[in-house]
């Protein structure tokens, strides 16, 4: 397998357009987390054109409610959340400026739709793999929402943070492509 | 009869919370080695070699394997000689959970149905208690996380859908649950009884170590052609494609009525997790 892509947030369409399904990239820099009720609220402001409590522009929103972090521990475990849930969002925070998200499972054709106008990318983490992924934040302070408790925006400094490139800009997705080539029929 | 405090219950329990969180059986990281050897794709012999490296991890550093830490499920067997004592066992139970979820550091996943307000330390648990002859008390903890217990179904065949019907409605749900259950999964099968009786059948049938054969051989065949059909769906290592979207399907049978052949299909993620002591 090839070589696994280094890349730094924030992210420029550049970036972006490089990329396709099945690159295995690793990611250094700055992660945002959110998930299903920080999305509603961000969703919220964006439709009454207020300001977001964070700049959305080249940054990276990661699907992730973690377990509370120990004592000596930056984080606690940290996979993903499924993704599909946050498909009414994602559109309007593409349009914003959000290069890319981290999840798991399949987007809807209209969060393709926007990744393909906008230039935005969809990377998957390995899904129940919070150990190790966790190992990866470096930092993390909340910066929105403290009242959502594990649902708050935090945001996070990674090295190497490993994803998977599932959907480009071409409108590929790793998810069909992936069962196409494996079943037996 | 054998006095039992029920304290000494809630400290076991508080364990083997924090212990089913951290430290994945022997036998899942068998299996993850048996799919590498057959594994086609070499991304998903990646990520089943990540899966193993995230156990290492998880079981050396204490911390959960998965961050969904899941609801806290129970199966406890009571010796009929036993006379349990100092206090109420369900509400010793309950403190045993709350325990390990505090000191475990583990999510609290448990909320209002309707509002979502979180209950604040995965309280409730959900117990299944059974008597038996004895003195002995068996405890299994098995926290079950959301995304794969989201794809599991009770459905009440007609008779005259028979084995064939059965087959083609599990490997359908495996098919229609995609990435989601976060594969490669273990499917639990339950069949017969009632329909409550079916799924608690399913969720039964996940305890037993992966690796190991039914007892039963029409169950032992069945269960292998599942599996076979079932990896050739090409669904894979997280849904990324592959030849293990399953690493096991067991089965658990019982009679049922005669209008009714009862099926439950409880899909269990790769963090699959339980630990027991026996008191």
């Amino acid at each position: 397998m090839a070589e696994p892509i280094r890349l730094k947030t924030p992210l420029k369409d550049e970036d972006v357009e490089r990329l396709r399904i099945g690159d295995r990239v690793l990611i250094s820099g700055i992660l945002y987390t959110g998930r299903d009720a920080a999305h509603r609220r961000l969703f919220d402001l964006i439709k009454e054109g207020k300001e977001l409590p964070f700049d959305v522009r080249g940054q990276i929103i990661y699907y992730v409610g973690p377990t509370p972090a120990p004592p000596g521990k930056v984080f606690g475990s940290a996979g993903p959340t499924t993704s599909y849930r946050m498909d009414a969002y994602s559109p309007a925070l593409i349009e914003r400026g959000l290069k890319g998200m981290i999840g798991k499972g399949m987007r809807s054709d209209a969060v393709k739709e926007a990744m393909r106008k906008y230039k935005a990318v969809y990377f998957a983490a390995t899904g129940g793999a919070g150990a190790l992924l966790a190992k990866r934040i470096k930092r993390a302070e909340i910066v929105a929402y403290e009242d959502l408790g594990p649902e708050a925006i935090q945001r996070l400094e990674v090295e190497d943070f490993p994803v998977i490139v599932i959907n480009d800009i071409n409108g590929n997705d790793l998810y069909i492509e992936g069962e196409k080539r494996y079943k037996k029929t | 009869m054998r006095e039992i405090d029920v304290r000494l219950i809630t400290e076991k329990v508080k364990e083997l919370c924090i212990q089913a969180n951290t430290e994945l059986g022997e036998d899942v990281l068998r299996a993850f080695d048996r799919a590498i050897e057959k594994e086609e794709s070499p991304l998903a012999i990646e990520i089943l070699k990540e899966l193993k490296e995230n156990a290492r991890i998880a079981k050396e550093e204490r911390v959960p394997i998965c961050q969904d830490t899941g609801v806290a499920v129970l199966f406890l067997e009571i010796g009929q000689e036993v006379h349990l004592v100092g206090g109420d066992l369900k509400e010793a139970i309950f403190e045993g959970v709350r325990k390990g979820y505090r000191e475990g550091y583990l999510r609290k996943s448990m909320c209002h149905p309707f509002t979502r307000a979180n209950t604040g330390d995965n309280t409730p648990a959900i117990l299944h208690t059974e008597m038996v002859p004895g003195d002995k008390v068996k405890v299994i903890v098995a926290p079950k996380g959301g995304g794969s217990e989201n794809m599991s179904r009770v459905v009440m065949l007609t008779p005259s859908d028979g084995i064939e019907g059965m087959k083609r409605y599990v490997v359908q749900r495996v098919k229609e649950s995609g990435s989601n259950p976060c594969p490669p999964t273990i499917i639990g099968v339950g069949i017969g009884g009632n329909f409550e009786q079916a799924a608690l059948l399913a969720k039964k049938s996940l305890l037993r170590p992966l690796g190991t054969r039914n007892p039963d051989p029409e169950l032992d065949r069945l269960e292998s052609e599942l599996l076979e059909e079932i990896n050739r769906l090409g669904i894979g290592p997280q849904g990324l494609g592959g030849r293990t979207t399953s690493l096991a399907v067991h089965i658990l049978m019982m009679p049922c009525h005669i209008a009714s052949l009862p099926l439950a299909v409880n899909i269990q993620c790769h963090a699959h997790r339980h630990k027991e002591i026996i008191i």
